[in-house]
Protein backbone atom coordinates (compact mmCIF):
# COMPACT_ATOMS: atom_id res chain seq x y z
CA UNK A 1 0.00 0.00 0.00
CA UNK A 2 1.03 3.65 -1.05
CA UNK A 3 2.77 5.53 2.20
CA UNK A 4 0.20 7.94 3.19
CA UNK A 5 1.57 11.32 3.14
CA UNK A 6 0.47 14.73 5.14
CA UNK A 7 1.25 17.91 3.86
CA UNK A 8 1.25 20.90 6.05
CA UNK A 9 1.52 24.35 4.69
CA UNK A 10 1.99 27.26 6.23
CA UNK A 11 4.34 29.38 4.07
CA UNK A 12 1.51 31.48 2.00
CA UNK A 13 2.04 33.73 -1.35
CA UNK A 14 5.60 33.25 -1.48
CA UNK A 15 6.47 33.79 -5.12
CA UNK A 16 3.02 32.23 -6.23
CA UNK A 17 2.68 35.20 -9.03
CA UNK A 18 6.25 34.42 -10.62
CA UNK A 19 5.20 30.66 -10.36
CA UNK A 20 1.55 31.45 -11.38
CA UNK A 21 0.72 28.50 -8.46
CA UNK A 22 1.82 27.47 -4.92
CA UNK A 23 4.03 25.74 -5.57
CA UNK A 24 2.96 22.97 -2.91
CA UNK A 25 -0.26 23.02 -3.84
CA UNK A 26 0.79 22.18 -7.43
CA UNK A 27 2.83 19.65 -5.82
CA UNK A 28 0.36 17.78 -4.32
CA UNK A 29 -2.10 17.69 -7.54
CA UNK A 30 1.29 16.41 -9.69
CA UNK A 31 2.11 13.86 -6.82
CA UNK A 32 -1.09 12.93 -6.82
CA UNK A 33 -1.48 12.05 -10.54
CA UNK A 34 1.41 9.92 -9.99
CA UNK A 35 0.26 7.40 -7.81
CA UNK A 36 0.57 9.49 -4.22
CA UNK A 37 -2.04 9.34 -1.23
CA UNK A 38 -1.71 12.85 0.25
CA UNK A 39 -3.81 15.28 2.50
CA UNK A 40 -3.07 18.41 2.82
CA UNK A 41 -3.35 20.58 5.99
CA UNK A 42 -3.62 24.60 5.71
CA UNK A 43 -2.10 26.42 8.50
CA UNK A 44 -1.17 30.06 9.38
CA UNK A 45 -1.17 32.51 5.96
CA UNK A 46 -2.17 29.10 3.99
CA UNK A 47 -5.48 29.00 5.02
CA UNK A 48 -6.59 31.69 3.24
CA UNK A 49 -5.57 29.86 0.01
CA UNK A 50 -9.20 28.35 0.70
CA UNK A 51 -10.53 31.71 0.52
CA UNK A 52 -13.59 32.01 -2.62
CA UNK A 53 -12.69 35.77 -3.80
CA UNK A 54 -9.18 35.47 -4.35
CA UNK A 55 -8.11 37.52 -7.62
CA UNK A 56 -4.24 37.89 -8.23
CA UNK A 57 -4.96 39.22 -12.31
CA UNK A 58 -4.23 42.24 -13.72
CA UNK A 59 -0.07 42.21 -13.20
CA UNK A 60 2.19 43.37 -15.90
CA UNK A 61 5.00 45.08 -16.29
CA UNK A 62 6.10 46.82 -19.22
CA UNK A 63 4.15 45.59 -21.96
CA UNK A 64 4.16 42.38 -20.70
CA UNK A 65 0.88 41.34 -18.65
CA UNK A 66 0.61 38.16 -16.53
CA UNK A 67 -2.25 36.11 -18.67
CA UNK A 68 -2.08 32.68 -16.18
CA UNK A 69 -2.50 34.45 -12.62
CA UNK A 70 -2.34 31.77 -9.83
CA UNK A 71 -6.13 30.72 -8.95
CA UNK A 72 -4.87 28.86 -5.68
CA UNK A 73 -8.40 28.35 -4.66
CA UNK A 74 -9.14 26.32 -7.94
CA UNK A 75 -6.80 24.19 -7.22
CA UNK A 76 -7.84 23.30 -4.15
CA UNK A 77 -11.40 22.97 -5.39
CA UNK A 78 -9.97 20.32 -8.00
CA UNK A 79 -7.63 18.61 -5.15
CA UNK A 80 -11.28 17.87 -3.33
CA UNK A 81 -12.53 17.10 -6.23
CA UNK A 82 -9.74 14.65 -6.67
CA UNK A 83 -10.32 13.21 -3.16
CA UNK A 84 -7.58 14.58 -1.41
CA UNK A 85 -8.22 16.00 1.35
CA UNK A 86 -8.02 19.82 2.25
CA UNK A 87 -7.69 20.75 6.10
CA UNK A 88 -7.55 23.91 7.43
CA UNK A 89 -6.49 25.07 11.27
CA UNK A 90 -10.09 26.49 12.45
CA UNK A 91 -8.37 28.71 15.05
CA UNK A 92 -6.26 30.71 12.34
CA UNK A 93 -9.34 30.83 9.78
CA UNK A 94 -11.15 32.77 13.42
CA UNK A 95 -7.59 34.67 14.00
CA UNK A 96 -7.49 35.84 10.23
CA UNK A 97 -11.70 37.12 10.46
CA UNK A 98 -12.38 34.11 7.53
CA UNK A 99 -16.11 32.82 7.51
CA UNK A 100 -17.21 29.98 6.46
CA UNK A 101 -18.84 31.20 3.92
CA UNK A 102 -16.22 32.98 2.22
CA UNK A 103 -14.19 28.87 1.59
CA UNK A 104 -14.32 26.75 -1.01
CA UNK A 105 -16.68 23.76 -1.01
CA UNK A 106 -15.20 20.52 0.62
CA UNK A 107 -12.23 22.30 2.81
CA UNK A 108 -13.13 21.23 5.77
CA UNK A 109 -11.59 22.88 9.23
CA UNK A 110 -9.71 21.21 11.80
CA UNK A 111 -8.99 22.39 15.67
CA UNK A 112 -5.24 22.21 16.02
CA UNK A 113 -6.26 19.90 18.78
CA UNK A 114 -6.79 17.56 16.40
CA UNK A 115 -3.26 17.19 14.76
CA UNK A 116 -2.12 14.39 16.63
CA UNK A 117 -5.28 12.76 15.30
CA UNK A 118 -4.46 14.07 12.12
CA UNK A 119 -0.67 13.13 11.75
CA UNK A 120 -1.45 9.59 13.47
CA UNK A 121 -3.29 9.03 10.10
CA UNK A 122 -0.30 9.51 7.89
CA UNK A 123 3.03 7.59 7.35
CA UNK A 124 4.94 10.82 6.45
CA UNK A 125 4.15 14.27 7.65
CA UNK A 126 5.90 16.82 5.49
CA UNK A 127 6.06 20.43 6.67
CA UNK A 128 6.51 23.10 4.02
CA UNK B 1 2.23 5.13 19.85
CA UNK B 2 5.05 6.82 17.31
CA UNK B 3 8.13 8.50 17.45
CA UNK B 4 7.96 11.72 15.97
CA UNK B 5 11.08 14.50 15.14
CA UNK B 6 10.63 17.89 15.49
CA UNK B 7 13.24 19.79 13.76
CA UNK B 8 12.84 23.64 14.61
CA UNK B 9 15.49 26.36 13.23
CA UNK B 10 13.43 29.08 13.76
CA UNK B 11 12.77 30.68 16.79
CA UNK B 12 9.99 32.83 19.18
CA UNK B 13 12.27 35.31 19.20
CA UNK B 14 11.85 36.23 15.60
CA UNK B 15 9.05 34.04 14.79
CA UNK B 16 5.94 34.25 15.59
CA UNK B 17 5.17 30.34 14.16
CA UNK B 18 7.79 28.59 16.49
CA UNK B 19 5.43 28.87 19.27
CA UNK B 20 2.62 26.93 17.45
CA UNK B 21 5.83 24.58 16.21
CA UNK B 22 6.41 24.01 19.94
CA UNK B 23 2.41 23.47 20.75
CA UNK B 24 2.66 20.50 18.25
CA UNK B 25 5.03 19.12 19.76
CA UNK B 26 3.52 18.93 23.00
CA UNK B 27 0.25 17.62 21.59
CA UNK B 28 1.89 14.97 20.42
CA UNK B 29 3.37 14.31 23.54
CA UNK B 30 0.25 14.73 25.57
CA UNK B 31 -1.02 11.91 23.00
CA UNK B 32 1.52 9.37 24.03
CA UNK B 33 4.34 9.65 21.33
CA UNK B 34 7.56 9.90 21.58
CA UNK B 35 8.68 13.12 20.77
CA UNK B 36 11.98 14.88 19.82
CA UNK B 37 12.10 18.18 19.59
CA UNK B 38 15.73 19.05 18.23
CA UNK B 39 16.91 22.78 17.72
CA UNK B 40 19.43 23.87 14.64
CA UNK B 41 20.59 27.19 13.39
CA UNK B 42 18.91 30.17 14.90
CA UNK B 43 16.43 27.49 16.91
CA UNK B 44 19.35 27.11 19.35
CA UNK B 45 18.76 30.80 21.01
CA UNK B 46 16.42 30.24 23.10
CA UNK B 47 18.10 27.44 24.50
CA UNK B 48 20.52 30.13 26.02
CA UNK B 49 19.75 29.74 29.63
CA UNK B 50 18.40 33.06 30.67
CA UNK B 51 16.81 33.94 26.90
CA UNK B 52 13.58 35.57 27.69
CA UNK B 53 11.56 33.49 26.14
CA UNK B 54 12.60 29.82 27.79
CA UNK B 55 9.64 27.84 27.17
CA UNK B 56 11.81 25.31 26.28
CA UNK B 57 11.72 23.53 29.74
CA UNK B 58 7.70 23.54 29.75
CA UNK B 59 8.55 21.08 26.54
CA UNK B 60 10.43 18.86 28.90
CA UNK B 61 7.90 19.01 31.07
CA UNK B 62 5.92 17.25 29.19
CA UNK B 63 8.34 14.59 28.79
CA UNK B 64 10.00 15.52 25.14
CA UNK B 65 13.46 15.31 24.45
CA UNK B 66 14.71 18.96 23.74
CA UNK B 67 17.95 18.79 22.10
CA UNK B 68 20.26 21.27 20.62
CA UNK B 69 22.70 20.81 17.63
CA UNK B 70 26.32 21.11 19.17
CA UNK B 71 27.64 22.74 16.04
CA UNK B 72 24.68 25.65 15.89
CA UNK B 73 25.57 26.33 19.62
CA UNK B 74 29.51 26.94 19.14
CA UNK B 75 28.93 28.77 16.15
CA UNK B 76 26.86 31.16 18.35
CA UNK B 77 29.11 30.89 21.57
CA UNK B 78 26.61 29.39 23.50
CA UNK B 79 28.66 27.21 25.87
CA UNK B 80 27.14 23.49 26.40
CA UNK B 81 27.17 24.47 30.28
CA UNK B 82 24.59 27.73 29.45
CA UNK B 83 22.07 25.80 28.10
CA UNK B 84 18.53 26.08 29.46
CA UNK B 85 16.82 23.70 31.90
CA UNK B 86 16.20 20.66 30.11
CA UNK B 87 17.86 20.75 26.89
CA UNK B 88 21.08 19.25 26.20
CA UNK B 89 23.47 19.93 23.29
CA UNK B 90 23.56 16.77 20.56
CA UNK B 91 25.02 16.29 17.36
CA UNK B 92 23.19 16.18 14.01
CA UNK B 93 23.67 12.92 13.81
CA UNK B 94 20.71 12.39 15.95
CA UNK B 95 18.79 13.07 13.08
CA UNK B 96 19.65 10.29 10.95
CA UNK B 97 19.34 7.82 13.93
CA UNK B 98 15.87 9.12 15.13
CA UNK B 99 14.80 9.15 10.91
CA UNK B 100 16.48 5.30 10.54
CA UNK B 101 14.45 4.12 13.70
CA UNK B 102 10.89 5.82 11.97
CA UNK B 103 10.51 8.68 13.40
CA UNK B 104 8.04 10.76 11.79
CA UNK B 105 10.24 13.84 10.82
CA UNK B 106 9.28 17.50 10.58
CA UNK B 107 11.04 20.69 9.76
CA UNK B 108 10.08 24.00 11.03
CA UNK C 1 24.74 -1.25 14.37
CA UNK C 2 21.81 0.27 12.20
CA UNK C 3 21.61 -1.91 8.92
CA UNK C 4 21.19 -0.03 5.28
CA UNK C 5 18.60 2.55 5.19
CA UNK C 6 17.28 4.72 2.06
CA UNK C 7 16.67 7.94 3.37
CA UNK C 8 15.08 10.87 1.00
CA UNK C 9 15.70 14.76 1.54
CA UNK C 10 13.73 17.14 0.16
CA UNK C 11 15.56 20.67 -0.13
CA UNK C 12 14.16 24.17 -1.58
CA UNK C 13 16.86 26.75 -0.97
CA UNK C 14 19.11 28.25 -3.24
CA UNK C 15 22.45 28.42 -1.76
CA UNK C 16 23.62 31.42 0.22
CA UNK C 17 20.18 32.78 1.05
CA UNK C 18 19.59 30.84 4.66
CA UNK C 19 21.25 28.67 6.92
CA UNK C 20 19.14 25.73 5.33
CA UNK C 21 21.24 24.52 2.61
CA UNK C 22 24.29 23.66 4.67
CA UNK C 23 22.46 21.93 7.47
CA UNK C 24 20.50 19.91 4.59
CA UNK C 25 23.90 19.29 3.38
CA UNK C 26 25.46 18.44 6.87
CA UNK C 27 22.20 15.90 7.05
CA UNK C 28 23.40 14.02 3.75
CA UNK C 29 26.51 13.76 4.25
CA UNK C 30 25.90 12.37 7.39
CA UNK C 31 24.03 9.43 6.15
CA UNK C 32 26.51 8.99 2.90
CA UNK C 33 29.51 8.39 5.83
CA UNK C 34 26.95 5.76 7.61
CA UNK C 35 26.52 3.72 4.11
CA UNK C 36 22.85 4.58 3.42
CA UNK C 37 21.15 5.12 0.28
CA UNK C 38 20.31 8.58 -0.06
CA UNK C 39 18.05 10.10 -2.04
CA UNK C 40 17.33 14.37 -2.97
CA UNK C 41 14.68 16.06 -4.47
CA UNK C 42 16.09 19.47 -5.48
CA UNK C 43 12.44 21.58 -5.50
CA UNK C 44 13.02 25.17 -6.28
CA UNK C 45 15.65 27.48 -5.62
CA UNK C 46 17.39 23.80 -4.31
CA UNK C 47 18.62 23.88 -7.83
CA UNK C 48 20.92 26.22 -7.47
CA UNK C 49 22.87 24.01 -4.83
CA UNK C 50 24.79 22.06 -7.18
CA UNK C 51 24.82 24.59 -10.60
CA UNK C 52 28.29 24.04 -12.60
CA UNK C 53 28.87 27.90 -12.83
CA UNK C 54 29.33 28.53 -9.16
CA UNK C 55 33.25 30.04 -9.02
CA UNK C 56 35.01 30.77 -5.96
CA UNK C 57 36.05 34.64 -5.66
CA UNK C 58 38.71 36.18 -3.39
CA UNK C 59 37.85 38.17 -0.47
CA UNK C 60 39.89 41.45 -0.36
CA UNK C 61 38.02 42.82 3.20
CA UNK C 62 39.93 39.77 4.37
CA UNK C 63 43.22 40.76 2.06
CA UNK C 64 42.78 36.93 0.96
CA UNK C 65 43.31 35.77 -2.77
CA UNK C 66 41.34 32.99 -4.25
CA UNK C 67 43.16 30.67 -3.41
CA UNK C 68 43.35 31.26 0.49
CA UNK C 69 39.85 32.50 0.76
CA UNK C 70 39.36 28.81 -0.22
CA UNK C 71 35.36 30.19 -0.89
CA UNK C 72 33.01 27.09 -0.41
CA UNK C 73 31.16 26.41 -3.42
CA UNK C 74 28.16 24.34 -2.81
CA UNK C 75 28.50 22.77 -5.70
CA UNK C 76 31.72 21.24 -4.75
CA UNK C 77 30.02 20.01 -1.33
CA UNK C 78 27.71 18.28 -3.34
CA UNK C 79 30.71 16.96 -5.83
CA UNK C 80 32.21 15.47 -1.91
CA UNK C 81 29.30 14.23 -0.85
CA UNK C 82 28.90 11.92 -4.00
CA UNK C 83 32.70 11.33 -4.04
CA UNK C 84 32.02 9.86 -0.62
CA UNK C 85 29.30 7.84 -1.38
CA UNK C 86 31.31 6.21 -4.27
CA UNK C 87 34.08 5.55 -0.89
CA UNK C 88 31.05 4.10 1.22
CA UNK C 89 29.67 2.26 -0.93
CA UNK C 90 26.19 4.25 -0.76
CA UNK C 91 24.45 5.59 -3.58
CA UNK C 92 23.48 9.04 -3.89
CA UNK C 93 20.27 9.30 -6.40
CA UNK C 94 19.73 13.64 -6.70
CA UNK C 95 17.06 14.41 -8.64
CA UNK C 96 16.91 18.38 -9.75
CA UNK C 97 13.20 18.92 -10.56
CA UNK C 98 13.03 19.61 -14.12
CA UNK C 99 10.34 22.39 -14.35
CA UNK C 100 11.97 24.41 -11.68
CA UNK C 101 15.45 23.68 -13.42
CA UNK C 102 13.89 25.21 -16.94
CA UNK C 103 11.94 28.28 -14.75
CA UNK C 104 15.41 29.35 -13.43
CA UNK C 105 17.62 28.70 -15.96
CA UNK C 106 19.87 25.85 -13.95
CA UNK C 107 20.10 23.37 -16.63
CA UNK C 108 24.47 22.94 -15.88
CA UNK C 109 24.58 21.34 -12.75
CA UNK C 110 27.82 19.06 -11.87
CA UNK C 111 28.07 15.61 -13.05
CA UNK C 112 26.38 12.66 -11.29
CA UNK C 113 22.77 13.98 -10.71
CA UNK C 114 19.23 13.84 -13.01
CA UNK C 115 16.63 15.64 -14.70
CA UNK C 116 13.58 14.52 -12.63
CA UNK C 117 9.98 14.93 -11.82
CA UNK C 118 7.43 14.79 -8.97
CA UNK C 119 6.88 11.30 -10.14
CA UNK C 120 10.78 11.11 -8.99
CA UNK C 121 9.39 12.02 -5.27
CA UNK C 122 7.11 9.53 -5.12
CA UNK C 123 9.11 6.68 -6.18
CA UNK C 124 11.48 8.16 -3.87
CA UNK C 125 8.91 8.02 -1.46
CA UNK C 126 8.15 4.59 -2.03
CA UNK C 127 11.39 2.93 -2.10
CA UNK C 128 12.69 4.82 1.22
CA UNK C 129 12.73 4.09 4.90
CA UNK C 130 11.91 7.66 5.42
CA UNK C 131 11.80 11.04 4.22
CA UNK C 132 12.58 14.60 5.07
CA UNK C 133 11.24 17.70 3.65
CA UNK C 134 13.63 21.18 4.65
CA UNK C 135 11.17 23.71 3.18
CA UNK C 136 12.15 26.82 2.79
CA UNK C 137 10.76 29.97 4.65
Amino acid sequence: MAKRILQIVESAYRGTLEEQDDTVVWLTHAMKGAGAELSLLLQGHAVNYAVRQQDASGLSFGDRRQTQPPRIHEDLARLVDKGVAVHLVREDLEERGIDAEELIPGARPIAFAELPRLCAEHDLVWRW
Amino acid sequence: MAQYLLIESRDPLSDADAARFQELAARLARAGNEVTFFLVQNGVFPARRGARREQLARLAGHGIQVLADDFSLRERGIAEDRLAPGVEAAPLSVVIDLMESGSRALWH
Amino acid sequence: MTGKRTLTFVLMDPPYENARTTTALRLVDIAVRRGHDVNVFAYEGAVYVPFARQAPHPNAVHGRDVEQEDHPNPKDWVSAILQEAGRRGAKVDWVQCGLCVDERGAAECIPGLRRGSPADLVAFVASSDNALVIPTR
